[in-house]
């Protein structure tokens, strides 16, 4: 028993550097970006007197005496520029009017020579509940806005979830645009790469290792160079067009790059050895003699193929175009080299966020959309080749 | 017949449709002209100058080089030492590290460059080499796992007994056993991991600075902002390189297979 427990301790030890490597790198990168979408310090961060004292209100009253001696105490304290501004903004989104008043609030409390009494004596807004309101809704350090934002929903005054309005909704076009260019991906890879692999599997000696070799070789060779060499194919001046207008097919150059044809031709070269390959390893599993067997029973090909190879199959066809899928809703460098401004899919989008506007908010929001997409996916994948009669 | 025809014409376009592309990138490699067009007006070398003059180039494959180096060398470590440790069956949990294991494979590479950047920025580690590393090794430290699992499920565990039943320590039976046969998988491993590194563009986009330019994300941008022929260039190292990988690769499985 002491052999076994030692050799437990072992394997712990063994395990224990990738196991932390990935839970700090990882796991844990995985986690700050889904916080990022739901925290929202921007308010809380600057006005923690304004907190306290808001936290007694009845969110409807005219405002006391002392939340506003405490927002005051809070506004004079404030130091940082940049955070005032964020702060500003947070509260303009949800509630306009904000931008002026604090403005003009500001630069009154700067006055050292006469200081204002109360914040209704520097603006008469500052009577209003509503203002006060969306302070102290804003205060909270948790918001669930950019993940309703994220699939184009948002709250309305009353605090219900509604469609923000058609101005503001580019998400779900995206979403919807990722999920629908994947699905052409998949159907072209599936159309391209079933046949592929019945031939492949049907074929034996140097035939077939041809034809593995053509789908491995781009498998092995590098995404970059494989999008470059699309790119320099499908330009105006690229071989596609010289070899249509040479064979007399076009007259002028098709527009093959910055669209959406470049996109799927270029996506389903990359991702058709995904499709090949599931199909392949599932296909030479099935006994040779099942078609002939068919076929001496009286059934032509077709019938053959509908009855016997098309459902044993299947399951390839299955884990194929979920790979294929999976991979192609993630996809970032092949639409933003191959691909024009109404080409680009949800990764874009959560790179712009990030690196462009530097809103973690709603880069990490659209980050968690497309992480349970593709984790969804992954588990039925994982269920479906687990269950391979070869792998147990 | 008809059939037949069919099927081998098929099968050759889609064989074209696959390969045409990577081979048609070659020639322009050694092009004079400025522009990425054929017909080439005459053969040159000056793109490869380019590539190892040039300094934005120089310098994106030194970082290449470097980065790689360090993150083979982290990955094959940790994915080894875990892989021995996912010997043992009789351990919790075995499938589900597995697969945390391989779960950086699934996870699209915005999503975690756009948390690896958030973390790395709180532990001051944007803009190094050390974060860029570290990033990459994440990626890459599947394959690791994926491939010395494989080689391991290979050795015939009475093997081991027998040097263990001969007297050896559990040090030595590793030593002069275990990883002389799991070899193989360990070095198509870390060829994986170098690969995997000299590729990697978008989680490099998110954590490294103007000094940590690799030279794939130089591609990137090169391809984004004035695309010239030391791309072809560029991608022509990129398939030399792919094709002695393979080599490789393709040497030790059959090692393998000849030690089984």
């Amino acid at each position: 028993m002491s052999a076994g427990s030692s050799r437990t301790g072992r394997s712990l030890l063994l395990l224990a550097p990738l196991l932390l490597f990935l839970v700090g790198f990882f796991v844990w990168p995985l986690i700050s970006m889904m916080s990022q979408a739901v925290s929202d310090p921007a308010v809380l961060r600057l006005l923690p007197r304004s907190a306290e004292v808001l936290a007694d209100w009845d969110r409807a009253s005219p405002p006391t005496m002392p939340m506003q001696a405490a927002l005051m105490e809070d506004l004079k304290a404030v130091d940082d520029d940049q955070a005032l501004g964020d702060m500003v903004r947070r509260l303009n989104s949800a509630r306009s009017g904000f931008r002026t008043l604090m403005a003009k609030t500001t630069s009154a409390l700067d006055d050292t020579v006469s200081p204002p009494a109360d914040l209704v004596s520097i603006d008469q807004r500052w009577e209003r509940p509503e203002f006060w309101l969306a302070i102290a809704d804003a205060l909270s350090p948790y918001t669930d806005r950019n993940l309703l934002a994220a699939v184009d929903l948002g709250r309305n005054a009353a605090g219900s979830i509604e469609h923000l309005p058609a101005d503001q909704s580019v998400n779900r076009v995206i979403l919807v645009r990722t999920f629908w260019i994947a699905a052409l991906v998949t159907f072209a890879c599936a159309c391209i790469g079933f046949p592929y692999a019945i031939i492949a599997a049907s074929l034996t000696g140097w035939k077939r290792d041809l034809m593995l070799g053509a789908v491995l070789l781009p498998l092995w060779t590098s995404l970059l160079v494989r999008t470059a060499a699309w790119f320099i194919l499908l330009q105006e001046q690229g071989l596609i067009n010289d070899l249509l207008r040479w064979l007399r097919i076009i007259d002028a150059p098709l527009p093959l790059i910055f669209n959406r044809t470049g996109v799927i031709i270029a996506m389903t070269h990359v991702l058709l050895p995904f499709m090949v390959l599931p199909i392949y390893s599932v296909l030479i599993t099935i006994p040779k003699n099942l078609m002939p067997a068919a076929a001496s029973l009286g059934a032509p090909p077709w019938r053959a193929f509908l009855r016997v190879l098309l459902p044993l199959s299947l399951r390839g066809v299955a884990s194929g175009s979920l790979l294929v899928f999976i991979s192609a809703i993630g996809y970032y460098i092949t639409p933003a080299l191959i691909g024009g401004p109404g080409d680009q899919m949800i990764s874009s989008i959560i790179a712009f966020y990030a690196t462009g506007s530097a809103n973690w908010g709603m880069a990490g929001a659209l980050g968690v959309v497309l992480l349970v997409a593709t984790l969804l996916l992954y588990s039925v994948y994982a269920r479906l080749s687990a269950d391979e009669p070869g792998r147990r | 017949m008809p059939m037949k025809l069919a099927k081998t014409a098929f099968a050759a376009l889609t064989i074209l449709f696959l390969v045409a592309p990577l081979i048609a990138i070659l020639p322009l490699a050694f092009t004079s002209s400025v522009i990425l067009t054929y017909p080439v007006p005459s053969w040159s070398l000056r793109w490869f100058e380019e590539l190892f003059t040039a300094d934005a180039w120089r310098r994106a494959i030194v970082n290449s080089l470097i980065i790689g180096t360090g993150t083979t060398l982290l990955a094959t470590v940790l994915g080894t030492a875990a892989s021995l440790g996912l010997r043992n069956r009789l351990l919790f949990f075995r499938g589900s590290m597995r697969t945390l294991f391989l779960l950086p494979m699934v996870v699209p590479a915005v999503v975690l460059g756009v948390g690896m950047q958030v973390l790395l920025a709180g532990f001051g580690l944007t803009n190094s080499y050390a974060g860029v590393i570290i990033a990459h090794t994440v990626v890459a430290v599947p394959f690791v796992v994926v491939s010395v699992t494989g080689a391991l499920a290979g050795i015939d565990e009475r093997v081991e007994l027998a040097a263990q039943s001969l007297g050896a320590s559990p040090a030595t039976v590793f030593r002069r056993v275990t990883l002389p046969l799991a070899m193989p998988g360990v070095l198509s491993g870390a060829v994986l991991a170098f690969a995997t590194s000299l590729d990697e563009v978008v989680l490099t986009l998110f954590v490294a600075g103007p000094n940590q330019r690799t030279l794939a994300r130089q591609m990137f941008s090169s391809i984004r902002e004035n695309i010239s022929p030391a791309i072809a260039a560029a991608a022509f190292l990129f398939i030399a390189a792919t094709v002695v990988i393979g080599l490789v690769v393709v040497l030790s499985r059959s090692m393998l297979a000849k030690r089984r």
